[in-house]
C-alpha cells in the first residue's frame, strides 16, 4: 500500500460524503418499494449505460477515479424531459436509485478483481446526481413546468439554457465537496484543492456535462438510441484521457527508477532521493502548493543529487549537508545543467540549481526568487542526511532542533515548521 | 492554374446553385460558417486526416441542413481562417471546401436526404445518405490535394491519393457522426446554435487530451535519453552509445516488422540497456589494461543492476527482459544466465546486435572506429555463435535501405568538463572484439 493510499481511509469528510450520499440512497430505496418505478424500460436503459460506464472507469492524474460514461448517463437521467413524444415522469428520488444501485452493479466486477472503488467517489457522484435532479426535476415537471406553454421549439432551446446552466452548478458543487475530501486527505489548504479540483473540470467534467445534456436532449427525437450515439465521442474522450494518465504515470515511475542511479552507484545512501520526495511533498501540500508545483517538487527532490555523479569520489554517506555550501552549490548547478538538457523540465531544473542557496543573507531582506519548492527540499534533504532511515526519536529530536538552530539564515521556519509538524506525524501514526 | 480554376469552379457554384431566398436558412448558415471558420483557425491546429481539419464535422452539417449550397458557402468561409496563409493558399482551401462540400450536399441530396429536415421520422434511414455525404466529402477533398500535391511536388497522383483515401476516409465516417449530431440537435430538436457548441466540447476535449498525451510522450523521450546521457559521463568513450543502440535497434525491429507499440517499447530497451553499469564502480569501467576475473565478473552484473532499477516501471515490461539478456549468447555462453538461442527474449537479441555494432563503429581508446563493412563482417563471423542470425540479417538489410551516420550527440561544455575529470583509458566490453584475456578474436 503506497502512503497515498493509506491517507483515503479514516477521512472525516469522506465519510460525511458517503454518509450522506447512503441517507439519500436508503430513502430512495424505501419509495422505490413504496411506489414502483414509472417507465421502468426508460430507467434499465440509463442503468445499464452507469454500470457500463463503472465498469470501464479510468484513474486520472492526481490519484481521480473517474467514470465519464457513467457519469454522463446519471446526468442525462437526471435532465432527462420527453423521451421520444412521451413525457417522463420519474422523481428525484428515483434518479437516486436508479443511479445508485446501477453504479453499485457496475463496480462489482471490480471488487471481484481485487480494485475496490474509492467510496467517497461513489457518494460524490450520487451526490451530484441529486443535486443536478433536484434543480431540474421542477422546471421539467412531467411536462407540465413554467415552460410547458410555450410551443416545442422554444421550449427545447430554454430548457437546454437551464440545463447547461444546472450543469455548470453542479460541478462547481462536486468539485467542492471533491475539495472536502482531498483537502483532509492531503492536509492542503482548502483553497488549493479547490483550485486543483476546479481545473479538472476544465477538461474531463466539461465533456461529460455536455454529453449529459445532449443525451438528455437527443432523446427526443433518437429516444434509446441517444445513450450509444453520445456515448461513442466520449469513449473516445475518455481513452484519450487514459492514454494521458498513462504516460503520466509511466514518466513518474521512470524519474523514481532512474533517480536512484546515485543509490545504485553507490553516491547516496540506499532510498535517500525517496524519503526526501516523500518528506517533501507531504511538506509542500500543507503549504498549499498546487498539483503541478508538487509534481516539480517531486521530480526536483528525486533528482536533487544527480550533480554528485560527476564527482570523482562519492562523499562519505552521501551526506551533501557535511560538505562546504561552495561545493553543495556546485552538486546542485551540476545536477541542474543535466536536468535542463532535457529541455522540458526547465521549473525541476530552478528548483534543483538553488536547493542548496540560504532563504535569506546577512543584513538582507528574505530572498523572494527562491522558489518555495527549493527551500522545502533544502530542509528535507539536511533532515535526512541527519536521520535517514532510523526510526529513534532522539536523532529525530536533534536533527529537529539543528534545522531550528539555522532558521535565521539557512532554513525558511514557514518550512521547518511545517516538517517538524510532518515528521512528528509520521513518527506517532504512521502516515 | 489549378488554383484559378478550382477557384472559378467554386465561384461559380456559389452563383449559379442559389436556391431561392425564402429557402434559405441565413441565420444557420451564418453561424454555422462562423464556427466552421473558427475551427480551422490555427487555435485548434489538431487535424482529423490529411487535409481534413476539425471544421470538418461543421461542414459536414452545414450539407446535412441546409443542403449543397450551404456548404459550399461554408466551406468558402474557410478562405477567412485566422492563420497566417499566403492569398494563393486560401483561395486554394476555401475552392477545396466548397467544392468538397458542393458535392457531398449533392449526394446527399440524391440519396433521398432531405436537408433541413432531422425528425424522429427520418432515423434510422438516415444514415446510408449522411455516411455518403461524409465519404464523398472526404473522397472530393483527397482528390483535389492529390492533385495539388503531386503538381508541387511532382510524384504520381495515384501514389498521393491512395495515401491520404486510407487516411481521411475511415476517419471522415467517424468525425461525420458529430456532423449529423450537430444537425440532429439544431433541426431536429430544434436548440440552435447551443447544440453545435454542446456537440464539438467532447471532441475538443478529446483532441485536447490526446495532443497532451502526444507532448507528455515527447517529454518523456527527452527525459530519458538525457538522463542516460547523464549517466555515459562516467565513460566518456560510450557517450552516445545509448541512442545509437536505440537507433540501430529499432532498424532492426522495421526490417522483422515488428509492430508498433512493441518498436516503441524497444527504443526505451535500446536507450536504457546499459543503466546498470551505473552500479559498476567507475574506476573499473575506466580501467587501463586488463580486467581479472573477478573484476569482469563485477562488469558482468551491470544488467542486473539494470534491472534492479527498471523494475519498478509497469510499462516496461518487455524491454526489461531485454535490457536483462542483452549480453546472452546464442551458442549459451553468455551471461548473466546462459540461455540458447530461441530462449533468449527478442528484444535482447535485437539489442546485443545492435550493441556490438555501435560498439565497433565508435572509437575507443585502444582503437580506431571500425568502419561499416568491417563491422558487418564481423558480425557475420559472429553470427550463429554470438548473435541470432536472423537479427545480423534484419541489420544488415536495414542497413543496405538507409545506412548508417554514428553523428555523435552535441558535446556540451559540462560533459566535456566532467570528462574532462574524468580522463582515463576504457576498455569496451559490448565490442566482441574485446575478451576478458586480452587476445583480439572471441568465439
Amino acid at each position: 500500500m503506497t502512503p497515498a493510499d493509506r491517507r483515503t481511509e479514516d477521512s472525516r469528510a469522506g465519510n460525511l460524503v458517503v454518509g450522506a450520499a447512503l441517507v439519500l440512497v436508503a430513502t430512495s430505496v424505501v419509495l422505490a418499494v413504496q411506489h414502483p418505478l414509472h417507465q421502468v424500460s426508460i430507467a434499465f436503459a440509463f442503468g445499464a449505460f452507469i454500470a457500463i460506464g463503472e465498469l470501464v472507469r479510468i484513474t486520472l492524474p492526481g490519484n481521480r477515479e473517474a467514470a465519464p460514461i457513467g457519469a454522463a448517463a446519471a446526468l442525462g437521467y437526471a435532465l432527462l424531459g420527453r423521451f421520444g413524444t412521451e413525457p417522463t415522469t420519474h422523481t428525484v428520488w428515483d434518479v437516486v436509485a436508479v443511479t445508485a444501485s446501477a453504479t453499485l452493479l457496475g463496480a462489482i466486477p471490480h471488487v471481484a478483481a481485487g480494485r475496490s472503488p474509492r467510496l467517497d467517489v461513489l457518494a460524490r457522484r450520487v451526490l451530484s446526481v441529486a443535486f443536478a435532479a433536484v434543480l431540474f426535476r421542477p422546471f421539467y415537471d412531467g411536462g407540465a413546468g413554467p415552460f410547458a406553454h410555450l410551443d416545442a421549439s422554444h421550449q427545447n432551446g430554454r430548457l437546454a439554457l437551464v440545463m447547461v446552466g444546472i450543469v455548470l452548478v453542479t460541478d462547481l458543487f462536486d468539485a467542492g465537496v471533491a475539495a472536502l475530501v482531498r483537502t483532509e486527505r492531503d492536509r492542503a489548504p482548502y483553497l488549493t484543492s479547490l483550485r486543483s479540483e476546479l481545473q479538472v473540470l476544465f477538461g474531463l467534467s466539461s465533456a461529460i456535462g455536455a454529453t449529459g445534456v445532449l443525451v438528455a436532449l437527443a432523446a427526443q427525437v433518437m429516444t434509446f438510441w441517444a445513450l450509444p450515439v453520445f456515448g461513442l465521442p466520449l469513449l473516445l474522450t475518455q481513452f484519450s484521457f487514459r492514454r494521458y494518465a498513462g504516460i503520466r504515470q509511466t514518466y513518474a515511475q521512470t524519474i523514481r527508477s532512474l533517480s536512484r542511479v546515485t543509490e545504485v552507484a553507490g553516491y547516496t545512501e540506499t532510498g535517500h532521493s525517496r524519503r526526501v520526495s516523500e518528506l517533501s511533498l507531504a511538506v509542500g501540500r500543507e503549504l498549499g502548493l498546487s498539483e503541478s508545483d508538487l509534481v516539480d517538487l517531486e521530480y526536483a527532490a528525486l533528482m536533487h543529487d544527480l550533480g554528485q555523479l560527476s564527482l570523482t569520489d562519492p562523499i562519505p554517506g552521501g551526506a551533501t549537508v557535511v560538505v562546504s555550501a561552495v561545493e553543495q552549490s556546485r552538486i546542485a548547478a551540476l545536477g541542474a545543467a543535466v536536468i535542463r538538457q532535457t529541455g522540458v523540465l526547465d521549473q525541476v531544473a530552478v528548483i534543483v540549481e538553488r536547493q542548496a542557496d540560504p532563504y535569506r543573507r546577512p543584513h538582507e531582506l528574505v530572498d523572494d526568487s527562491l522558489p518555495v519548492a527549493s527551500r522545502i527540499i533544502k530542509a528535507a534533504n539536511a533532515y535526512d542526511d541527519m536521520v535517514g532511515d532510523s526510526q529513534e526519536s532522539a536523532r529525530r529530536l536533534e536533527a529537529l532542533e539543528r534545522l531550528r538552530l539555522a532558521m535565521a539564515y539557512e532554513f525558511d521556519p514557514a518550512v521547518v515548521s511545517s516538517l517538524a509538524g510532518v515528521v512528528e506525524r509520521v513518527a506517532r501514526f504512521g502516515f | 492554374m489549378y488554383v484559378f480554376t478550382l477557384s472559378v469552379t467554386a465561384g461559380a457554384i456559389l452563383v449559379l446553385a442559389m436556391p431561392p431566398r425564402g429557402e434559405i436558412d441565413v441565420t444557420a448558415v451564418v453561424v454555422i460558417s462562423a464556427l466552421f471558420t473558427l475551427l480551422e483557425s490555427k487555435v485548434f491546429r489538431f487535424r482529423i486526416g490529411v487535409g481534413l481539419g476539425m471544421g470538418f464535422p461543421v461542414a459536414l452539417a452545414s450539407c446535412l441542413m441546409g443542403g449543397p449550397w450551404a456548404a459550399a458557402v461554408t466551406g468558402a468561409c474557410g478562405f477567412f481562417v485566422l492563420r497566417r496563409t499566403p492569398l494563393v493558399k486560401r483561395c486554394y482551401n476555401a475552392s477545396q471546401y466548397a467544392v468538397a462540400g458542393f458535392c457531398a450536399g449533392t449526394v446527399f441530396v440524391l440519396l433521398g436526404g432531405h436537408p433541413g429536415v432531422m425528425g424522429a421520422g427520418e432515423f434510422p434511414y438516415v444514415l446510408v445518405p449522411v455516411a455518403a455525404a461524409a465519404i464523398v466529402f472526404s473522397v472530393v477533398n483527397a482528390v483535389l490535394l492529390s492533385i495539388v500535391l503531386s503538381l508541387a511536388d511532382d510524384v504520381s497522383v495515384k501514389q498521393v491519393l491512395m495515401g491520404t483515401l486510407v487516411k481521411s476516409v475511415p476517419a471522415s465516417l467517424g468525425y461525420g457522426l458529430f456532423g449529423l449530431l450537430m444537425a440532429v440537435l439544431w433541426r431536429g430538436v430544434n436548440v440552435g446554435t447551443l447544440a453545435a457548441l454542446l456537440v464539438l466540447v467532447p471532441l475538443l476535449v478529446a483532441r485536447w487530451a490526446f495532443s497532451q498525451y502526444g507532448a507528455e510522450q515527447d517529454a518523456y523521450e527527452a527525459t530519458i535519453s538525457t538522463l542516460v546521457q547523464a549517466v555515459e559521463t562516467k565513460d566518456h568513450y560510450t557517450r552516445g552509445h545509448s541512442e545509437r543502440v536505440s537507433r540501430a535497434s529499432v532498424m532492426i525491429a522495421r526490417v522483422l516488422g515488428m509492430r508498433e507499440d512493441r518498436i516503441n517499447a524497444l527504443r526505451y530497451a535500446g536507450i536504457l540497456h546499459d543503466v546498470g553499469k551505473l552500479g559498476v564502480p567507475t574506476k573499473l569501467l575506466q580501467k587501463t589494461g586488463r580486467l581479472s576475473e573477478a573484476e569482469y565478473e563485477v562488469i558482468k552484473g551491470h544488467p542486473l543492476r539494470g534491472i534492479e532499477m527498471l523494475s519498478n516501471i509497469d510499462f516496461l515490461d518487455e524491454a526489461v527482459a531485454g535490457v536483462l539478456h542483452h549480453h546472452e549468447r546464442v551458442d549459451g555462453l553468455g551471461y548473466p544466465i546462459g540461455l540458447v538461442g530461441g530462449q533468449i527474449p527478442e528484444f535482447a537479441r535485437v539489442i546485443a546486435v545492435a550493441d556490438a555494432f555501435d560498439s565497433m563503429t565508435s572509437t575507443r581508446s585502444y582503437r580506431g572506429a571500425r568502419s561499416v563493412p568491417e563491422a558487418v563482417e564481423e558480425l557475420l563471423r559472429c553470427k550463429d555463435t554470438q548473435f541470432d542470425p536472423n537479427m545480423v540479417d534484419a541489420l544488415i538489410a536495414a542497413l543496405d535501405r538507409t545506412g548508417w551516420s554514428p553523428s555523435d550527440v552535441p558535446m556540451d561544455a559540462f560533459v566535456d568538463a566532467v570528462v574532462a575529470e574524468a580522463d582515463a583509458v576504457a576498455r569496451d566490453h559490448d565490442d566482441p572484439t574485446f575478451s576478458v584475456s586480452g587476445t583480439e578474436e572471441l568465439a
